[in-house]
């Protein structure tokens, strides 16, 4: 294939413009060349390109260990190009205590969504973080179940609709949606907690700055680290990935809003 | 070599004792009767200042075996302790530990139940652990001390077992040999593996040391595809086949020329072995065989000695378990009967001997 350039008439090849002078973006090298198998217009494939780019430039790909959940993000070890372990269904912190104490010169992550971090893992969640294991949740908020199918989460919003509340999350049936980033900042172990997202290039350059000083605080070793990305999930949420963006600027921020909610450097 | 040091201890005290010096590098407990003395004297032997091994007291037995099922599969000897109710709550990483080839010793010194049960010793837990006890076809390696020395002894032979196999192995022990005090021979200092030890033997393990030369390594149970869900069942039967084949244990007191025997592990092989004494004593022609490894369980031996002897009598602490291997090992050929007591009593020899003479 071969593309026309108006350039005093100049047919110009393909292979004339792919030059490293010209290159502007790239794929990080982290991440691997296969299909995901995340939806169109799903936060988690913006959230992986963003940990790959920090594992990559902190020069700490041979020195990582991620800890997959289960749930959307359980195929995460097929895209980054690094060491995973696979947990069960809302361990992943019990693996990475394990993991950084083993090995404390290791870049030791977990990535996880609500159901997972919020829900049958939050005793794991609350007690790694209190610990202060020097570890990074990277926590997947997108108020549903995505992987089964679109059921209640524990972050799900009163009044939303999913199909195990089909009329809407109700206090008296349902109970209310769980802040655990909220309660996260409370604990004495957790060196940064902060909530993000990746719905425009701004927000996606700050939620990579979020991810970098989690980072560097896990192998600085101040303690746990919690970075909250709110998330859409167009096919949860049955909605085109454009009107999912503005669904959760209207809906999730309210509620979620986005920013730092500790950072013991900043002290 | 150094002469031997020994020390009079109880077995939950000796596993802590072992688990330092035979190179552990992590411990993940959680604290639960009739085992709390594992973690307590982990936690006044510091050893994070010693050989450097790590000690964790975790938020609950879930996390705990979590612990092991990720420092596992980075290819450090890790381990944790519980006792039966606790040991119930962690199947599901046992399971995913099984299904992921992660090596790891999990320690249960038994007490009754159901439920919340009794602090009392029990063998109960004979099936759970013996049948794999979480969800998907797999086993566990189990070795059943039945005395203090054999507690330290089997932490090392233990991890040797889990990692040869990359499995989880379990010592099944109860709260009497938990419990009771024993003088024991501490098994000689062998330090920790290094960095580069570590990869040798486990190139497999997610340890965040990427080689370019090879992919990078994933600890998981998963796979989506059918055909390739099987291949790994088969590949793991293929391994419990070479385990059954290879790590058969037991021992055997007086069978050679015995009338009638016992069969019986842990602390009942114990109790057995003065009821046999009392029962040659009057003259009764009784053997005792005593299975070390529960699964691989010692079939063809019960098999064999069944072509020679009138009957055997199962003495557990449950209410007949192992019973249906034995009977299973006789296929018949020969009477075996059961006789335990439940709920945290422990039998008395003269009652053992009571029950072997209404054969």
């Amino acid at each position: 294939m071969s593309e026309k350039v108006n350039n005093e008439n100049e047919t110009v090849g393909r292979e004339a413009i792919i030059r490293p002078e010209n290159l502007v973006y790239a794929k990080p090298e982290l991440l691997n060349d296969v299909h995901m198998h995340y939806c169109p217009g799903c936060s988690h494939g913006v959230v992986h390109k963003l940990i790959a780019e920090v594992i990559d430039e902190m020069g700490m790909a041979d020195k990582a260990i991620g800890i997959s959940p289960v749930g959307c993000g359980v195929f995460a070890y097929r895209y980054i190009d690094i060491d995973w372990q696979e947990a069960a269904h809302g361990r992943a912190p019990a693996l990475a205590c394990a993991c950084k104490r083993l090995w404390p010169d290791r870049l030791v992550f977990t990535y996880q969504g609500d159901g997972d971090l919020a829900c049958i893992g939050t005793a794991e969640t609350i007690h790694s973080l209190n610990r202060g294991d020097n570890i990074t949740i990277i926590f997947i908020n997108n108020a549903i179940y995505g992987m089964t199918g679109g059921q209640m989460a524990p972050t799900t919003l009163m009044g939303m609709k999913t199909s195990t509340c089909p009329y809407g999350r109700q206090a008296a049936i349902h109970g209310y949606p769980v802040k655990m980033t909220e309660i996260a900042a409370q604990l004495e172990g957790t060196a940064y907690v902060t909530r993000q997202s990746v719905h425009t290039v701004a927000a996606i350059r700050k939620a990579k700055k979020a991810i970098r000083h989690a980072f560097e605080n896990s192998m600085a070793g101040l303690g746990s680290n919690l970075v909250e990305i709110v998330s859409t999930c167009s096919s949860g949420w049955k909605m085109t990935p454009a009107k999912a963006n503005e669904w959760m600027v209207e809906h999730m921020f309210p509620f979620y809003p986005i920013g730092d909610l500790k950072d013991i450097q900043s002290r | 070599m150094d002469k031997q040091e020994i020390l009079l201890l109880k077995g939950n005290e000796a596993i802590a004792h072992a688990a330092i010096r035979c190179g552990c590098d992590g411990y993940f407990g959680y604290p639960i009767t009739p085992q709390s003395e594992v973690l307590e004297t982990l936690a006044e032997l510091k050893p994070w200042e010693t050989t450097g091994m790590i000690v964790v007291q975790a938020e609950s037995e879930v996390a705990s075996i979590n612990m092991l099922y990720g420092g596992g599969g980075t290819g450090k000897r890790v381990m944790t302790s519980s006792s039966s109710v606790g040991i119930a709550l962690m199947q599901e990483g046992i399971s995913y530990m099984a299904g992921a080839e992660v090596p790891g010793l999990i320690v249960n010194v038994q007490r009754g139940g159901p439920g919340l049960g009794t602090i009392q010793p029990s063998q109960s837990d004979y099936n759970q652990a013996t049948r794999g006890g979480g969800n998907g076809d797999y086993e566990v390696i189990v070795l059943a001390p039945a005395s203090v020395q054999e507690m330290a002894d089997f932490v090392d032979e233990g991890f040797r077992l889990a990692f040869k196999y990359r499995t989880p192995v379990m010592m099944l022990s109860d709260g009497v040999i938990g419990q009771m005090m024993e003088k024991v021979i501490l098994p000689p200092f062998k330090p920790r593996r290094t960095e580069a030890e570590i990869i040798a033997e486990c190139p497999w393990a997610s340890i965040g040391h990427r080689d370019k030369t090879k992919p990078v390594n994933v600890i998981t149970s998963l796979e989506l595809d059918p055909a390739e869900m099987e291949k790994k069942n088969l590949h793991l039967q293929a391994k419990y086949a070479e385990i059954k084949k290879n790590e058969v244990k037991y021992e055997m007191h007086d069978c050679d020329d015995a009338d009638y025997i016992f069969v019986a592990f842990g602390s009942a092989a114990r109790i057995s072995q003065k009821a046999m004494e009392i029962a040659r004593g009057q003259g009764l022609k009784v053997g005792l065989f005593r299975p070390i490894t529960l699964w691989p369980f010692p079939t063809e031996a019960l098999a064999a000695l069944s072509q020679k002897v009138k009957g055997f009598l199962t003495v557990e602490i449950n209410a007949g378990q192992m019973v249906y291997d034995v009977r299973s090992a006789v296929e018949g050929r020969c009477p075996v009967r059961h006789f335990g007591r439940l709920g945290g009593i422990v039998p008395d020899p003269d009652e053992i001997v009571a029950q072997l003479k209404k054969f």
